[in-house]
């Protein structure tokens, strides 16, 4: 396991050093502190440096971050990287230029990189986190895309007294939509087909 | 785009020293040959070749910057 030694003026000082030298976030470090700073004499006889020993902790979200900078690299790609760890999920953002192949044709790359790095991330593990990637706010965009998509297309079916059926979308975007139209007395949604091209249907209740 | 299925596959087997991959390259086109472990086979393949699936498509992603047809072969 990665670790380093360092001192600083005060005990935050020689953390940030030592964090920024590992390249690693607060959450993934473990920090201890050997040496507390002593001001010494009037500021000047005997004063001692803070001492700290940060060590990298082999957590889920430090895999996660493993991954995705090693896929970075080899893509030629450089990305800034947040990570926040709620319950059992993890939430992985890049933000970052050029990052648009990343996520492709309605996010079928980003979701391809999502599972692969659920799968690298739990493998042998006991304790299974569910990690979500996002690329520069995509999957917030598009549930925005989808919702209003889903209220134009309810709309339409009322108008027309007719079905009106979507195009195929993952399990994940049907969600979405089955969701913002839930409480619509006047139309029901359900899906129709098998996997992966399985679609929503709209339909006007009568 | 070789190294890019090197770390795919080695992030997703038990045994990642007997992940091999081989570039063979033409024109328009290069195929990528893939082996692991025979116990990692699944490893790299999933259910209904889902994992397969995913490491072809983040693969393609990555080859659409050097405009050529790329094929990952798991042998």
């Amino acid at each position: 396991m990665q670790a380093v030694e360092k001192t600083g003026r005060t005990v935050e000082e020689a953390v940030e050093l030592g964090l920024s030298e590992l390249g690693v976030a607060r959450e993934e470090a473990e920090i201890e502190v050997i040496e507390q700073p002593s001001k010494g004499l009037l500021g000047l006889l005997g004063s001692r440096p803070a001492k700290v020993r940060i060590t990298v902790k082999n957590s889920p979200s430090r895999r996660a971050r493993e991954f995705l900078n090693s896929i970075l690299k080899a893509l030629n790609l450089t990305a800034n990287m947040v990570i926040t760890e709620k319950d059992q999920t993890i939430s992985v953002d890049l933000e970052g230029e050029k990052l648009g192949i990343l996520i492709g044709r309605r996010g079928e790359t980003l979701d391809a990189l999502q599972y692969l790095m659920n799968l690298s991330v739990n493998k042998n593990q006991e304790n299974r986190k569910k990690l979500v990637l996002d690329i520069e706010g995509y999957r917030q965009r598009r549930e925005e895309t989808l919702k209003k998509l889903a209220h134009k297309l309810a709309d339409k079916a009322r108008q027309r007294g007719r079905s009106v059926v979507l195009e195929p979308m993952n399990s994940l975007e049907r969600r979405i939509i089955h969701t913002a139209l839930q409480g619509n007395e006047d139309i029901t949604t359900f899906s129709e087909g098998e996997e992966p091209y399985r679609k929503i249907i709209i339909t006007p209740k009568r | 785009m070789k190294e890019l299925v090197e770390i795919l596959a080695k992030a997703l087997v038990d045994n990642p020293d007997r992940v091999r991959v081989n570039m063979i390259e033409k024109d328009k086109s290069c195929i990528i040959e893939l082996r692991v472990d025979p116990e990692d086979m699944g490893k790299v393949i999933g259910k209904q070749g889902r994992i397969a699936r995913a490491i072809r498509t983040v693969v393609k992603a990555a080859a659409t910057k050097s405009n050529k047809k790329v094929v990952v072969e798991i042998i």
